[in-house]
Parts: C-alpha cells; structure tokens; sequence
C-alpha cells in the first residue's frame, strides 16, 4: 500500500491548491471588509438617518379647543372627553383580519367596517385612521386589554366639541366639524395640525370665524416606537397651547329664553344692550342640535334638516333679510324730520289712499285716518302720511338715514354670512335693474316695502341707535383670555335731539295710547315703559284680481305666502337699556304675532330673569303665567348650597 | 484500513496529548463564541434568558466534545468515515420522510430527548468521507472520470436531499464545501470550469422555467432572489429583511452605538436577530471596528487551519483540516455577504455566533476532527 506521504508530487499539488484556496479566501475577506466600510463608513450618516426614521416618530398633540362662554362666564361651548380607537395600516398587517377581530370588541356594523376599511386603503398606510369614536368606557377598556392581540390599533382619549345647552346658539356659535379635503384645499398653507385626521375646525358661526383663537397650538412629542408601530416611550413632550377662552356678551338664559319663546315658529329674535351694543341673545328658529354636527350627522337627519319648510339651518338673524314694513317708518321720518321737510305740529290727511297719476297707493287702513301728526301716524301707522314724506323728502335721503340707522350696511360680527340688508337709492336701482328710480318706488320704501331689506340684527341696531341717539355697534365678543374687548365707539347720531325725541314718542304711545297698534302688548311697570314699533310686510304681490275681491284675510293663505310679522322695541323709555327686535316670517301681523313675544323677551331681559307678572296688563296675567309654565326652559341653576341663584 | 501507514512511534499518548493540542485555536474559537454570548446577551435585551445562557451551556459541552474527538487518532475517525457518512446519509432520508416541520422546512428529526439536524452532521460527515476517500485513490488517478463521478454522487446525495427539505443556504454549503475537498485533492481544473458552466446554464433554466409547471425553485426561493437583486421593491415584504439589516449595519457608523444600544434590533426591526442576523447588531453596535474584528478573528481561524493542514503530510488529515476550514469559512462569509446584500438571504447562520444548539456542537465536533490531526500528525 503507497503511503500518501510518500509521495512528493501529490503532497505539493495539495500544497499549492490550499495557497490558492488561501488566496481566494484572503481576498473574499477583502471584499467583505471593503464592503463594512462602504456601508459603515462611506454611508454611515445615510443610515443613521434611516434608523432613526425607524424607530423615531413625531406626533402632534392636538391642543384643547378654546372654551366659548356666556357673559357670565358659563360655558356654552366645551370640550368633552372622547375615547376612541385608531389603526394604522402600516403597522396593522392584515388589516381585514385585525378589523374582525375589533369588530368583536366594539359595537361595529358590516357598514362601518366596509366604510373604515375603504378608508383605510385611501390614505396614507402610516396615518391612524379612527373606527370607533365616542366608545364608552366599558368598550374603551375591553380594546385596551386586548391591545396585543391588535396590531396597529391605538386606544386613545381625545377632546371633542361639546354644546350643553344644545340648539340654543347653534346658529350664533354654529359648530365644528372634521377638517374635510375641501377645507384643507381653501388654505393656502394648512396648519400641519388638520393633518390629524378626524381634526375638528369650526365649519360655520363663530367657531368659525374665531377659528384662528380657538384652535390654538399644537403640542409635539418626539416618541420612540418599534417595528410594529408601539410606542416604546416618550423621549420628550412639548405641550402646545389651548385655544383661546372667549367670552360672548351673549347671556346663557336669556338666549335659552329666546329660544324657547320663538319655539317652532319660522322667526328670529335680536337682544341687544342700548347702552354698548352687546348682543344679549340672537335667536334663529327653529332651531337644531349642533352636537349632531360634531358626532356626524346622519344623511337621514341631514336631509330632515334640509329639506324642512322653516329652514332650521339658516341663522335668520343675520342671514335673513325681509322687507322692514313699518318698522322702517321709524327710517323714514327721521329722514323727513331731519331734512326739515315737516313741522312737528303738521299734520295730513289721511282717507285711506293716496293718488300719485294713475295709482293708488293704499294705507292699511281702507277708511283712512283722517288728520294725523307725525307721533300718530307712527301710532297708528299711517301709510298715507308716510307717502307724503316720501315725496317730500326723496328716496336719497331716505337710504341716507336707513345707512345711518345701520341698514343697508355690514355690521362686524363674527358670524356666518352676515347680511348687508338694503337701503336702496337711485344709482342701486340703474345699477341693479337698468331702470330709473320711480316716485312709486320711493313711497313703497317709505313704508319699508318695495327694494328695502333689512335683517332683525339690523332693525335692532336701528331700534337702539334710535333710543340712544348714538351710532352703537353691534359687538358679540367681550372677552378674549381674560383680555376684555372694549365696545367700538359709539359717537352722537348727529341728528336733530327734537328729532329723536318726536320718533320716539310715536314708538311710545304705539306701546301706551289705547289706539296704539301695539296696545295690547304693553309693559305696565311704570319704570319700564317700553316704546316700540309694528310691522307687517307682504312678501307677495296683490293682484288686480285680489284686490277686487276684497283684502283676503292671512289665515286663508298658505302658510309661505302669509305676511311676515315684525316688531322692534326698547325699554325703559326713559332711560333706554335693551332693545329688542323680531320676525316671525309669514307670522302675519307685526301687533298680534311679534309685539307679544318682543315684549316677553324684553321683560326677561330687563329683569335679568323671570319678570314679576305684575309687569303685565292685568287681563294677561292669567294667560302669561300658563305660557310661562309651558315653555320648556333650563333647569334654574343652582350653586354649592343648593340654593337657587339669583 | 489500519493504522499501520502512521509512524505511531511520534504521536503523542495519553494525557501528552493535551500538550499537542492546537490551543491558539481553541483560544479563537472561545473568542468568537464569547462574542457570540455578549451579542446574545444584548438582543435578549440585556439578559442571559432565553439564548446566552443555553448557548454558553453548548458551547462548554462543545468544548469538551471536541477535545474528547481530538485526543482520538485521526487513523480512527478516518476509518470510520464511511460510517460516518452513511449514518447521516440515512438521518437526511428519516427527515424527508418524518421529520419535524419547522420555519417552513422540514430539518429536524426527533432522537428521544435530541433534536437532530442532519443536515448540520452531513456537512462534516461528507468532507470526512471524502477526505478519506483521496486518501484511499491513487493521486494520479484523481482527475480520471470514474473517479471524479463517485466523489460527486457523494456530494450530491445529500445535497438533493437538503433541497427538498428546502434548505438552500445547507445545500448550497455541502455543494461548496465538498467541491473545495475535491479541489485541495488536485481534481483538475477542467471539471470545475465544467461546473461552473453547468450552474451558469441552471441559473437560466431557473429562471426560465419560473411560473411555469416545471418550475425548479419554490415560490418563496424565487422571491428570495427578487427581493436580493431589488430590495428596495418591497421594502415592507420580503425585501424588509434586507434593508433593515443594512440601516442596522451602516447606522453603526466607525465606532458603533455602544453596547446594549443599538436600536434597530431591540426595537424588533431586524428579522431573526438572535439567529441568521445576529451580525447586524454587532454591526450596529460595535460599528466598522467590531466588524472587521470579527471578520479578523474569523479569519485567523481558517487560517490556522489553513497552516495546520500545509504543516501535515498525512494525505487524509490535511484534507480533512483544509475542509473543516473551508466548511467554516463559508459559514461566515456567506452570511456576512447575506446581511451586507452582497449575495442573497438564503438562511445561513453566522458560525459560534448565532443562536443554534446543533450547528454549534457539530461545528466544535468538527474542529475536534481538526485537533486529532493535529494532535496526531506524522513528525
């Protein structure tokens, strides 16, 4: 048997091979290491980045939305705890197999889980998309536990809008909603906050407006996660800063008053402080239930909402513009009176029409008035003598004054689609229409027919403007943080004082003379007389056909072809605080729909609270205490001792 | 075959033996492994549970194995190598047929208490038998055709045998490692310019055949590949692997993030990272400078073997030494090469260091065979 040793030859080829196999190793660890410093050194910063990309995330923190407030302090826009659940696609894996499993946990329909799940596949695989929102605590608590077995799914507690006092200032205060792509596609550079999905932004009203206070900053925090997207913990935390607290000139109960009393009419109401311009209550109705917006309203209540004859949605206090009726009357003989165009001793007769070349121009009153004054014919309301102003004063001066009472004119507020109303003059009308201005035109506008439009926040302007003899403006915000928003300016009218005073006394024996239009709706506290103003505008026009039947009685008419009402009022005469205006679209007349739920209003008002019935006429007090227990208010508060406050 | 070829006289006896042992080596092989416990230690997050502890464990008991396989005359194990080979030709037919399905392969085999994974034995069991077989043929005869196909029927065997398990990285390995064998025999270069030619033709239909019914490769083999050669296709599926372990690997940086720092695999980013890809988190953490160290030390094993094989002039021992050597050197620069996206993730684990109870006893076993060489080389 050869001994392999034996032989050279072969022992020196096995020699050489292992040299070259040494060789090719030598150089296979060469490449390796040249390989570790291409990656470790030459791109080592490349890396580092990415690793920390990995496993570092900034989340924003959504600060807390800011607090709206009553005059008093009470919150009539808040925030309340929200427990819901998220899930990041990302980290989630199998999103459909996680989602059933969820879908065990929490309540969850075949609906939302298709709606979630579309959802899902459209935004980005790294957002957290929300399934469940608004979960009790029994709900919260059970996904919580169950948390590893759902990748992907984050339980977190967030803020979300609440309104306590529900529809009350739903149209002043309007609501937030999601931050939707339409709205991210108005901003020019959006807030990287309404990234956040589910974000809530105040869609209309003054969380609306006041968007920029209210939302406040975004807090960061840097955290550190790991593969499957937990979070492993947090390397810091910067708090961002609450929105803005601010405080309304708005009074919780007064509004919720308001509120009440319009009830289920199509109307409006206008409080607002003479003295300051605050806006004490601005009610729309009917009215609906903000909270709706912020939880998601359903298609169906949307479009219950939508498509109801009373129009819940529009804020009739500022976006409704009617014809004034008579109330403008107040306009019109300001304007004659300042002009210099009537004595305040003369007087015109009135028989019930006036003649201007064909036409008739009727007064209300088919018999006439006979001989009436300026004071009378406010109190009675005297068409006819109005179409004497008119054509002695001119339409000019008349859209002067109406700008002046603040009609026709955009007031500051913080509310959606705020209406100019209109004073129309000369060049309006050949602008608008191409057509000159007739002398007809102009007697419509004096009784605040015709082109004229204004809106119950306007004829509350006009109303106080006229008892104080001050330009007020009308403000709704009193406090922003703590900051107090002083009230703009109020300079002198600059007009006649003789003037104002001859005005309003026509508003006051409107009120307190028995033949008053508004009689019936007196104040009989002597240290609060009110002074005030009927109107009823016809939102139709009266056929020759009509006319020759006779007037038809309102009651006959379908309901959206009725008169509106209107009424606008101040008290106490002597020494003018609030003033009060209402509409009650096609309510009828101004003297038996408006004037009565102005005067209740403005009792309440003045009172600050339920008013002693010994304010009203003796006949009525049986009948106010019986609609006073109907009226479905707020609990009367109570504080620490029980007692009820004042 | 007896053990009357080797000048007995020389060869140390009894406990002398202890003085012939290669100790360098020993002192390299308990340097990787230690790294392999600190790396343990640290994707545990700092504890022994669950890897560190059982691999320390292995790792004595591997110790003792391979100087208790040394101080055995080389003569004996090359007489039984032919055993050797069939005893885990055989375990490889037990666990196609019957083994545990595990990871999505079919690789363990239950012996009572033992979890076997043949394939790990047939590694050593195939450079064993062939070494012994070029000991037995006449040197001249090496490169003569019949004599070239038995030495390769010999490796493929066990070869078509790990494929269908599947286990590409162990096939891969046992067609390597007996090739190189058959290379340190002197076979001529002609057959391995053959080879390579043969595989290049393989790779075509591989990837020819794809999709159809002929396919070679399992699907998730074929994705393997795709991933490797595009891993920025997938990042989140199957190239995932890839591109953490080289944020994990570069964000090391020169010096690394310090022990116990690195965040891509205790954040759990890095897929297996206490087995296949446990050299990215030293990466991560001891930066370029403990990188390079491993590979060193990594080296200077295969290169002691390398010198121990060219010092001995038995035929069978320096062949056996150069295959051991060589089995190992593949073992870590193909998994180096995997985590640094040099060639594809085909599951091969970092020798000593990553976490595997029989991959580290065989390996010590094997380097036990390396020591009864030495020990007992013809002076």
């Amino acid at each position: 048997m050869r001994r392999p040793r034996e032989n050279g030859e072969a022992i020196r080829k096995m020699s050489r091979r292992g040299m070259i196999l040494g060789g090719v190793q030598t150089a296979i660890v060469g490449v390796l290491a040249v390989r570790f410093r291409h990656l470790q050194v030459d791109r080592a910063d490349n890396f580092r980045l990415l690793a920390d990309e990995n496993s570092i995330k900034i989340r924003l923190i959504p600060p807390a939305r800011g607090l709206l407030q009553d005059r008093n302090g009470r919150v009539i826009a808040g925030n309340e705890q929200n427990f819901r659940v998220t899930i990041t696609r990302e980290d989630a894996g199998d999103v459909v197999d996680v989602m059933q499993r969820l879908s065990r946990l929490i309540p969850m329909t075949d609906e939302d889980m298709a709606k979630t799940l579309r959802e899902i596949e459209r935004r980005s695989p790294t957002l957290p998309i929300i399934v469940a929102d608004r979960l009790s605590w029994e709900d919260f608590s059970r996904v919580a536990v169950n948390a590893p077995a759902l990748p992907g799914v984050t339980t977190e507690v967030g803020l979300s809008r609440v309104y306590p006092q529900d529809g009350d200032f739903a149209h002043v205060l309007g609501y937030v909603g999601p931050v939707s792509d339409y709205d991210l596609s108005k901003m020019e550079s959006p807030d990287p906050l309404l990234q956040i999905p589910k974000f809530q932004i105040g869609k209309v009203g003054v969380e609306a407006k006041l968007e920029d206070e209210l939302r406040g900053k975004a807090g960061t925090r840097r955290i550190e996660v790991n593969a499957y997207g937990r979070v492993i913990r947090e390397l810091d935390r910067k708090e961002g800063d609450p929105g803005a607290t601010v405080q309304m000139t708005l009074d919780h109960r007064l509004q919720n008053y308001a509120q009440a009393r319009l009830g289920d009419d199509s109307a409006a109401a206008v409080v607002m402080d003479v003295r300051n311009g605050d806006i004490l209550a601005i009610s729309s109705a009917p009215s609906f239930d903000p909270n709706m917006f912020v939880r998601g309203i359903s298609g169906k209540e949307y479009r219950a909402l939508m498509e109801h004859d009373h129009r819940p949605l529009a804020d009739k206090t500022v976006q409704g513009a009617y014809p004034p009726g008579s109330t403008f009357k107040i306009v019109t003989a300001l304007a004659a009176l300042e002009a210099g165009v009537i004595r305040p001793d003369e007087s015109v007769y009135c028989r019930g029409y006036t003649e201007l070349g064909k036409r008739r121009f009727h007064c209300w009153k088919r018999s006439g008035h006979g001989h009436v004054g300026l004071t009378q014919s406010l109190e009675h309301s005297c068409d006819v003598f109005f179409y004497e102003l008119a054509q002695r004063v001119g339409i000019e001066r008349i859209a002067e004054m109406a700008r002046q009472m603040g009609i026709g004119v955009a007031h500051d507020l913080p509310m959606s689609a705020v209406s100019e109303g209109l004073a129309p003059d000369k060049d309006w009308k050949v602008k608008k229409y191409g057509k000159d201005w007739l002398i007809g035109d102009t007697l419509n506008a004096s009784i605040g027919q015709g082109f004229v439009l204004a809106s119950p926040l306007q004829l509350a302007v006009m109303t106080a403007r006229v008892a104080s003899g001050r330009a007020v403006s009308p403000r709704l915000v009193r406090q922003v943080n703590g900051q107090d928003i002083p009230p703009a300016e109020a300079p002198p009218l600059g007009i006649n004082e003789n003037a104002l005073r001859l005005v309003r006394r026509g508003m006051f024996d409107v009120m307190n003379s028995k033949k008053g239009t508004a009689y019936a709706s007196r104040i009989v506290d002597d240290t609060m007389r009110m002074a005030g103003k009927t109107g009823t505008s016809q939102v139709r026009n009266i056929t020759a056909a009509e006319r020759a039947r006779g007037v038809i009685s309102n009651d006959d008419l379908p309901w959206n072809r009725r008169d509106h009402a209107l009424f606008v009022c101040f008290a106490p005469f002597d020494a003018p605080r609030i003033a009060v205006s209402v509409v009650v679209e096609h309510g009828g007349g101004g003297s038996a729909v408006a004037a009565p739920i102005a005067r209740d209003i403005l009792l309440q008002a003045l009172h600050e609270g339920t008013p002693p019935l010994t304010a009203y006429p003796e006949s009525q007090r049986q009948r106010i205490e019986n609609q006073q227990k109907e009226l479905k208010l707020l609990p009367p508060e109570t504080d620490d001792t029980g007692k009820i406050r004042a | 075959m007896s053990y009357l070829g080797y000048n007995v006289k020389t060869v140390p006896t009894g406990l002398r033996k202890i003085l012939y042992v290669n100790w360098a080596l020993v002192l390299l092989l308990t340097a990787v492994a230690s790294v392999g416990f600190l790396m343990l230690y640290s994707v545990a997050g700092g504890n022994f549970e669950p890897w560190a502890d059982a691999q320390m464990k292995r790792f004595a008991a591997g110790i003792i194995g391979m100087l208790a396989i040394g101080f055995v005359p080389i003569w004996i194990w090359r007489n039984l190598s032919i055993l050797a080979y069939l005893i885990a030709l055989a375990l490889l037919i037990a666990v196609d047929a019957f083994g545990t399905v595990g990871m999505g392969a079919q690789r363990w085999i239950e012996l009572g208490p033992l979890r076997l994974q043949p394939s790990e034995l047939m590694k050593v069991a195939q450079v064993l038998f062939l070494a012994a077989y070029y000991d037995w043929l006449d040197p001249k005869k090496v490169s003569r055709p019949l004599w070239v196909l038995f030495p390769v029927l010999i490796i493929l065997a066990p070869v078509f045998l790990v494929l269908i398990q599947p286990d590409l990285g162990t096939a891969l390995m046992l067609l390597a490692g007996g090739g190189i064998v058959m290379f340190i025999a002197g076979v001529s270069w002609w057959y391995f310019a053959t080879v390579i030619a043969m595989i290049v033709a393989v790779v075509f239909a591989v990837f020819e055949t794809r999709g159809t019914e002929m396919q070679l490769l399992r699907d998730y083999q074929y994705k393997r590949i795709d991933t490797f050669l595009d891993p920025g296709s997938d990042p989140l599926g199957a190239g995932y692997n890839i591109m953490q372990a080289q944020i994990a690997l570069g964000s090391g940086g020169w010096s690394g993030k310090g022990y116990m720092q690195g965040t891509q695999s205790r954040l759990n980013f890095l897929p297996e990272k206490h087995t296949d890809f446990i050299f990215t988190t030293l990466a991560e953490e001891f930066g370029f400078v403990g990188a390079t160290s491993l590979l060193s030390l990594y080296a200077l094993i295969v290169a002691f073997c390398i010198f121990s094989a060219q010092a001995n002039r038995d035929r069978f021992s320096a062949l056996l030494t150069y295959g051991v050597g060589s089995m190992f050197f593949l073992f870590f620069a193909f998994n180096m090469a995997m985590v640094t996206g040099l060639v594809p993730v085909v599951g091969v684990p970092l020798p000593l260091v990553s976490y595997g109870g029989t991959a580290m006893v065989i390996l010590l076993m094997a380097f036990g065979l390396v020591q009864s060489a030495h020990i007992h080389r013809p002076r």
